[in-house]
């Protein structure tokens, strides 16, 4: 019998379907995957009841014929989305032991849809970070390990998975999970899957309800699937998304069957090469990546045009005001009041239990982004911070409005290299938040984009490509990476140490 | 005109004030959740995820609420923004569970408006007043500390958090306290007629930032100290006199007035102050961006006028128009229950004057005696329209309805029952009113003497004593009428 954790979600849900295998083989197969992974450190609670009992309901749904989109599909969740009667952390210490009540809206829609949930996956803490090592459960490891790239580089070293969904990444990446959700403020779905050579996708701001996941950044928070494949991408997405009337920046818009819609055939469409994305000094295995992309879409049938997105390096600084801005707002719950840690010190009055329980419940990168926000919306500095981001922001909103006016989609880079090793960069927080130089402008503009893995370096790790589409058009986007998917051929994987 | 000035050694002093009213809106549900809105529960029993700041719960404009902001404007005179904007107001404290306050800083839900009060000549308001009205903005209430359950600990009830409160922003065009008074007696009214607040004072319902700042006429605005959370009309009124005079009395010993947060102690009747503009928070004011703009369209503003009832200036406008006098107009106005029990019992065909005077004099002074209000009124309007028409058309006298009013109250009979009953029918047989006008002016021959000496006052005292002979039933024309007469 084939190792049923080798098989995509849409593998699953068929050879289910047809009664090739069980529900419950499937679940018991990843639950003893993710049982046997702890040193990838993927996950901060696992669930192996929870994906069972969802299996089983598969099995008997298909024998009473009523079967789910999802049915006998066993998930990973962020940490990030809340889920009734299961601790919830968002990798943090101000969190640990919190078993929210209610389950988010994204949650929900894929336990509706039949999915089992096979455990908690670990995250940069409150979602802020680019390799997972903010995470208060400590730093998830990368199942990917170097071959030897040259002097600087060390052989076999731990890998940072990406950030912020690392965990979701390295499970996927590590066979412990078929797919998992993710979320994505300014690259924290597409620089992981990049990393890992997975995909993942963010849909347009608003096609999934933000009501249930932990707040980053509102206005850029945006969940997305993550899994092997497009195909998966695309069955995932459609069972997460819709209009929630909790949530009022969700978009009351019909979810489209984009699995259905699937082609790779490009023809009569225009793919957009941005200029500015030609990064001086930058890795030559991304340019030459990005060169074989275009090569790639070209033979798909489009039409290649060159495009320019003028604003585009103001994009990662107001994207570091503009997500410490909200986040310093959204953070300030977590005060020891009602939930969560408390560190109340003796004799101490309010003011001392705010700032013992903050000082104690946050790690440094979350204070570093909260003193950030504050300092950013502060009397004085509002105009020349806050203001200022928010212009750059509708500027470069237009810019990429202007560019579909001659393009469809655009394809650029995801990442400005393959994943750095554990500790390369936690020093240095400005070269860390370059990670998400390709990934931000998408943010900023709510588009969808998603990364899909292309080649392998020359260190043998996964580079991704990143197509970025229009408002609503996650189809356009979704068929693009189908394209890539089909020419790149990206059979490698991780070779099992953990 | 207001004359209104504190009188201090350097002269006299005008004092500006302009009035913050926070009001809660009416609604069943909260400004952004489902949670109900009550007063009086139990702590903590009306309190959603979304009010208790849970982890990833989001906020929903409640349509009610942004109605019942847009009908209140509306009743001012304002204009009403058809873009809007919810900003974030951040600060800690233990009763703000999202650790900010959405409130609108930047783009209100509404602009420019303003009411008039009217001249009250007993107050020193020499003639009615425009206030403008700078904004309404609809924001969210926060919870309530409770420091008395625990000898260590302060509890926390979230009942009141989240609520919808329309914060409603004056001009400084206040003079005296007297005109403050009445702004915040009038925009009560406004708002109870809206039915966009219940006007409940004591219970929290409404409350008044007060800015008051001296002057001598004719200069510039002096400095003003804000007075928070005032709950009642008489503490307004309070606040701005011991302000205004501890402000001169600080400028003229030398001092200047500092711009600062001051606290009103009603047990004391004074202020004190709470914090200065130096450690004033800084509220890092942003758009809230769990929220989209608010945009208004049509058919949503042409709900909220024509769901507007006749207002306090108009129905005022229509009484004295009716003929009723400018005082009575105001009393009958000043609530909106009285003013529609009173156009009940105008619709059961009482008429305007005659019903004015009985409202104002017989039913407010009975509803006083028995301690309720007009909503609890023991007699209907369409009762008093039956006792009234009774007036109206002879069958009893002004003396005897205050009879059978009592007796209304008693038993809920109708006063035409009563008075067939009780034989109250009023008498105009003359016949039998000379006789009585005969033996009381036997009997009182010394004062009909002094009558015709020139003790004409003496006349009333005849009228009163036939008509108590007649047991009251008679026609009081008829008796002046014949005892001129019979006084030759």
């Amino acid at each position: 019998m084939t190792d049923l954790t080798n098989l995509t979600v849409a593998q699953i849900r068929d050879g289910h379907r047809a009664g090739d295998f069980s529900a419950v083989e499937v679940a018991e197969a990843f639950n003893a995957n993710v049982a046997g992974a702890k040193a990838l450190n993927a996950f901060i609670v696992e669930t192996p009841e929870h994906a069972l009992a969802a299996a089983k309901q598969a099995d008997a749904d298909r024998a009473a014929g009523t079967l789910k989109p999802l049915s006998g599909v066993p998930i990973g969740m962020k940490d990030l989305f809340a889920t009734n009667g299961v601790q919830t952390t968002a990798a943090s210490h101000m969190l640990e032991g919190f078993v929210p009540r209610y389950e988010s809206t994204v949650s929900q829609k894929l336990w509706d849809a039949g999915a089992g949930m096979l455990g908690k996956l670990n995250l940069d803490q409150f979602a802020m970070g680019s390799s997972n090592e903010t995470s208060y459960f400590g730093n998830v490891i990368s199942p990917w390990r170097r071959k030897d790239g040259g002097p600087n580089l060390k052989e076999g070293a731990a890998l940072a998975p990406g950030g912020s969904s690392g965990g979701s990444s390295a499970a996927i990446a590590a066979r412990l999970c078929p797919a998992a959700t993710g979320t994505d403020t300014g690259g924290s779905i597409r620089q992981p899957a990049a990393f890992t050579g997975i995909s993942g996708i963010k849909p347009t701001y608003g096609r999934c309800s933000r009501w249930g996941i932990v707040a980053f950044a509102s206005s850029l928070d945006q969940a997305g699937p993550m899994a092997r494949d497009v195909r998966d991408c695309a069955i995932m997405l459609q069972n997460m998304a819709g209009f929630d009337a909790k949530d009022a920046t969700s978009l009351d818009l019909p979810v489209p069957d984009w699995e259905a819609a699937l082609s790779g055939d490009l023809k009569g469409k225009k793919v957009g090469i941005p200029r500015e994305y030609r990064l001086d000094g930058i890795d030559p295995d991304i340019d030459a990546m990005w060169d074989a992309g275009i090569a790639m879409l070209k033979d798909a049938g489009a039409e290649v045009v060159e495009i320019s997105l003028p604003h585009t390096k103001y994009a990662l600084p107001a994207y570091y005001i503009i997500a410490p801005a909200e986040a310093s707002s959204n953070l300030a719950r977590y005060d020891g009041v009602r939930y969560g840690l408390r560190d109340l010190p003796q004799g101490a009055g309010l003011q001392d239990m705010y700032a013992a329980t903050r000082a104690e419940g946050f790690g440094p990168e979350v204070k570093r982004r909260i003193m950030i926000g504050t300092y950013v919306l502060s009397a004085g500095f509002y105009d020349a911070y806050y203001t200022q981001a928010q212009k750059v922001r509708a500027l470069i909103s237009r810019d990429f409005t202007a560019a579909f006016e001659t393009c469809d989609v655009i394809l650029a880079p995801t990442a400005p290299s393959a994943a750095f090793g554990l500790g390369e960069k936690t020093a240095d927080p400005l070269a860390m938040y370059l990670n998400d130089v390709f990934a931000v402008p998408a943010s900023l503009a709510g588009l969808p984009a998603m990364s899909v893995p292309a080649a392998l370096n020359r260190e043998e790790l996964p580079l991704g490509l990143q197509i970025i589409g229009k408002a609503f058009d996650e189809q356009g986007v979704l068929n693009a990476g189908l394209a890539i998917e089909e020419r790149a051929s990206f059979t490698a994987r991780a070779e099992k140490w953990w | 005109m207001s004359n209104y000035t504190i009188k201090g050694e350097t002269g006299e002093w005008e004092v500006v004030i302009g009035l913050e009213v926070h009001a809660q809106v009416t609604s069943n549900a909260k400004l952004f959740s489902g949670a109900a809105t009550a007063f009086g529960a139990e702590p903590n029993t009306q309190v959603s995820l979304v009010d208790a700041a849970m982890p990833g719960m989001l906020p929903v404009p409640n349509r009610e609420c942004i109605r019942q902001a847009v009908r209140t404007g509306m009743a001012i005179d304002a204009q009403i923004n058809k873009w809007s904007r919810f900003d974030r107001k951040n600060y800690f404290y233990a009763d703000l569970p999202q650790g900010y306050q959405i409130s609108q800083l930047y783009h209100p839900l509404v602009g420019e408006g303003s009411l008039t009060i009217e001249a009250d000549e007993k107050a020193g308001i020499a003639e009615a007043k425009r206030i403008g009205i700078e904004r309404i903005h609809v924001e969210q209430d926060a919870g309530k500390l409770m420091h008395d359950q625990h000898p260590t600990m302060s509890y926390v009830d979230l009942n009141r958090s989240g609520v919808a409160l329309m914060e409603i922003v004056s001009k400084p065009d206040m003079r005296s306290p007297a005109e403050a008074g009445a702004y915040v007696r009038k925009l009560r009214a406004i708002l109870r007629y809206v039915g966009s607040c219940d006007g409940n004072m004591e219970e929290g319902s409404m409350r008044a930032d007060v800015n008051v700042s001296v002057r001598k006429p004719g200069d510039a605005f002096g400095t003003r100290t804000e007075t928070k959370n005032v709950n009642s009309v008489r503490f307004v009124m309070a606040v701005i006199e011991g302000e205004a005079k501890r402000q001169v009395a600080l400028i003229e010993s030398g001092g200047t007035v500092v711009q600062e947060t001051r606290l009103y102690d009603p047990d004391r009747n004074e202020t004190r102050s709470m914090r200065s503009k130096e450690d004033a928070h800084d509220y890092r004011y942003f758009p809230d961006p769990d929220l989209l703009p608010l945009e208004l369209d049509d058919a949503f503003l042409d709900e909220c006028r024509a769901s507007l009832p006749e207002l306090p200036d108009a129905k005022r406008a229509r009484y004295i128009g009716e003929g009723i006098s400018a005082y009575n107009a105001d009393v009958l106005t000043a609530e909106v229950e009285a003013a529609r029990w009173f156009d009940a019992l105008l619709e059961a065909g009482a008429k305007p004057v005659a019903a004015a005077n009985w409202v104002t004099s017989e039913l407010f002074g009975a509803l006083n005696r028995l301690g309720k209000d007009i909503s609890e009124s023991p007699v209907s309007p369409a009762q008093a329209a039956e006792l009234l028409g009774l007036v109206a058309d002879g069958t009893i006298s002004g003396s005897i309805a205050k009879q059978v009013f009592e007796k209304m109250l008693e038993s809920g009979d109708g006063a035409a029952a009563i008075v067939d009953r009780d034989g109250l029918k009023q008498t105009s047989d003359t016949g039998a009113i000379e006789a009585e006008i005969a033996k009381v002016l036997s009997a009182n021959a010394d004062k009909v003497a002094q009558y015709k000496g020139g003790k004409e006052a003496l006349f009333g005292f005849f009228v009163g004593q036939t008509m108590k002979a007649m047991q009251g039933k008679a026609n009081p024309q008829v008796v002046n009428e014949l005892l001129k007469k019979a006084l030759g």
